[in-house]
């Protein structure tokens, strides 16, 4: 397939938005049950905003994936079978939770809902907080259903595929948190730091887990069976079209095997192994973290391009030869 | 129910293009909009087209045998690229099982073609929306054009009707008893999309006469042969005969 950037940026931000928002208000939660100190309104506050400002960028960048995006309000009505549409409805649902969740924190919002027998107040921005994580996942799957549903696509049509977006987006989103909690409580910069490490570790088995798979993948459909003919040896002569077509255009990387070949470790490295590395210096210099974030999103976004890249779509049979 | 389609006779295909020019022709010039074209007379000319003739090699030379193969829309009973489509605008008729977009409807995100194995859909890169084979929608149902004449533009085109059109839900008709008699198949069955549109294989056509063919089957006391020979210009019984 051929990465398109719109798609990339989309992918990477709104994993990034989510994970920020999880790690936040995985520390309230924490907070709340007294196994860490809560920090004020503004630090879980300003943190939803920056998480908001990622969605956001997603959300635009999205638009610069449509031929007609002054239609693309019509794409939320097919949720009973799209997961893409199933997307286009939990992203700005999501949105409104954290936007809610922020300006419950910033603006002192906080009733109390219900008290718990044991008598833990939950006040307002907890719920919210439960709502957003639970939306939080259901975004995350929808962005990786609409990846894995597409059967023909093999190098997708895996749980591997849902599993990632969930623990990449998640790592990013963490490593961020653990940048934030390192200039705006420093104090906490150490718990955000420890789950970065453990959810990056897993992403890396996980992506890793995902190469192995799809480099022992075959192809399910052959020249035999797109054409229907049983000859052993079957060579394209002409494609029906001499400049291209969409169909050369939309479904081909155009990058040399080479280039293939040099991407695959090189976001490894970057959204892997240099991030964790970045992270367990971070610990005692904490200005390194901001780093750590910034490589891993170069990496993913090459781990995102090489995503697409490495899929190979079966209608590639019918266009091999221009002639 | 009716399931509208195509056969197409990669036996008598010769790879004219006569379909892909026709169809262009008709489907640019409807109410539907143009399929655009860029750079239609430069060095890399490309453009929207619902049907593509492509040319394959089977074999190696000198044993091999060229294969030109027609692809369009294949009108799928279980088309994938319906049920991925975030806004609606792909559909499949229930009347005639005719597979649609509504270009009114598309935001051109290009999401069915990722779920279509054939690469049968195109984006039309000005109109910016997606666009495939309507098996002549537009043609088929019109009751201006003379009955001869409301089928697919492509069918009308070949030039050696390696293209038939029908039901393939009704057992009786001409497609149907195609792909029964002439072993017609699907493209890539494998991923159970169910295309209505069947290929009708690439087969010997021999002429086959048996001795018992050669004898006159209202000769029932085998004594033709024992004719006297009519004298030259005498006149015979059916002139045919006559030698």
């Amino acid at each position: 397939m051929k990465p398109a950037f719109s798609v990339i940026f989309l992918t990477t931000l709104l994993g990034a938005g989510q994970g920020l928002f999880l790690a936040l208000f995985t520390h309230q939660s924490y907070a709340l049950f007294g196994l860490l100190p809560m920090q004020s309104d503004a630090f879980y506050g300003y943190g939803s905003a920056i998480a908001l400002l990622l969605l956001g960028g997603g959300l635009i960048a999205s638009f610069f994936h449509l031929g007609r995006p002054e239609r693309a309000w019509r794409a939320a009505s097919q949720w009973r079978t799209s997961w893409l549409s199933r997307e286009v409805i939990a992203l700005p649902i999501f949105m409104g939770a954290i936007f809610a969740y922020g300006v419950s924190h910033l603006a002192g919002l906080r009733p109390e809902v219900v008290t718990l027998p044991s008598g833990l107040l939950i006040d307002l921005s907890v719920v919210i907080g439960y709502i957003g994580t639970f939306l939080a996942f259901v975004l995350f799957v929808c962005t990786g259903m609409v990846y894995a549903c597409l059967r023909f696509l093999r190098e997708w049509y895996s749980p591997l595929t849902v599993i990632n977006y969930i623990l990449m987006g998640g790592s990013s989103g963490f490593i961020l948190a653990a940048f934030y909690a390192a200039l705006a409580a420093p104090s906490q910069t150490y718990f955000f730091v420890g789950w970065a490490i453990i959810i990056t570790l897993l992403a890396f088995v996980g992506r890793i887990a995902s190469l192995i798979r799809n480099a022992r993948l075959k192809p399910k459909s052959t020249m035999q069976t797109a054409i229907g003919v049983k000859h052993p040896h079957i060579v394209q002569r002409s494609m029906g079209a001499m400049g291209g077509s969409f169909n050369t255009r939309e479904f081909f990387h155009g990058k040399s095997p080479a280039f293939l070949r040099t991407i695959k470790p090189a976001f490894l490295l970057l959204a892997f192994v240099m991030p964790l590395l970045l992270l367990a210096l971070g610990i005692f210099t904490p200005s390194l973290l901001g780093l750590a974030f910034a490589l891993q999103y170069i990496g993913l976004l090459a781990e995102r391009w090489f995503f697409f890249a490495q899929a190979n779509h079966p209608q590639n049979l019918y266009y091999q030869t221009i002639g | 129910m009716t399931q509208l389609a195509l056969v197409i006779d990669l036996n008598v295909c010769v790879g004219c293009h006569a379909c892909v020019t026709s169809c262009k022709e008709w489907n640019t010039s409807g109410s539907a909009g143009p399929l655009c074209d860029e750079n239609p007379y430069g060095a890399d000319p490309t453009g929207t087209f619902f049907n593509r003739v492509q040319t394959f090699e089977i074999g190696e030379y000198p044993n091999s045998e060229t294969l030109h193969f027609p692809k369009s829309c294949l009108h799928c009973e279980d088309p994938p690229c319906v049920p991925v489509c975030p806004t609606g605008a792909s559909y499949k008729r229930k009347e005639d099982g005719i597979v649609l977009v509504d270009y009114d409807k598309c935001i051109g995100c290009k999401y069915c073609t990722w779920a279509c194995p054939y690469g049968a859909r195109e984006f039309d890169e000005k109109e910016k929306v997606m666009k495939k084979c309507t098996l002549c929608v537009d043609r088929i149902y019109d009751e201006s054009l003379a009955e001869i004449d409301r089928k697919p533009s492509c069918v009308k085109a070949c030039p050696t009707s390696a293209r038939l059109f029908g039901d393939i839900h009704d057992p009786e008709s001409e497609i149907s008893q195609a792909i029964r008699e002439d072993g017609g198949y699907p493209l890539m069955p494998e991923w159970g999309t169910h295309p209505a549109n069947h290929y009708l294989p690439r087969r010997k056509t021999k002429l086959k006469i048996h001795m018992d063919e050669l004898e006159r089957a209202d000769n029932p006391l085998k004594v033709d042969g024992q004719l006297p020979k009519p004298a030259k210009g005498a006149p015979s019984m059916d002139d045919a005969s006559a030698w």
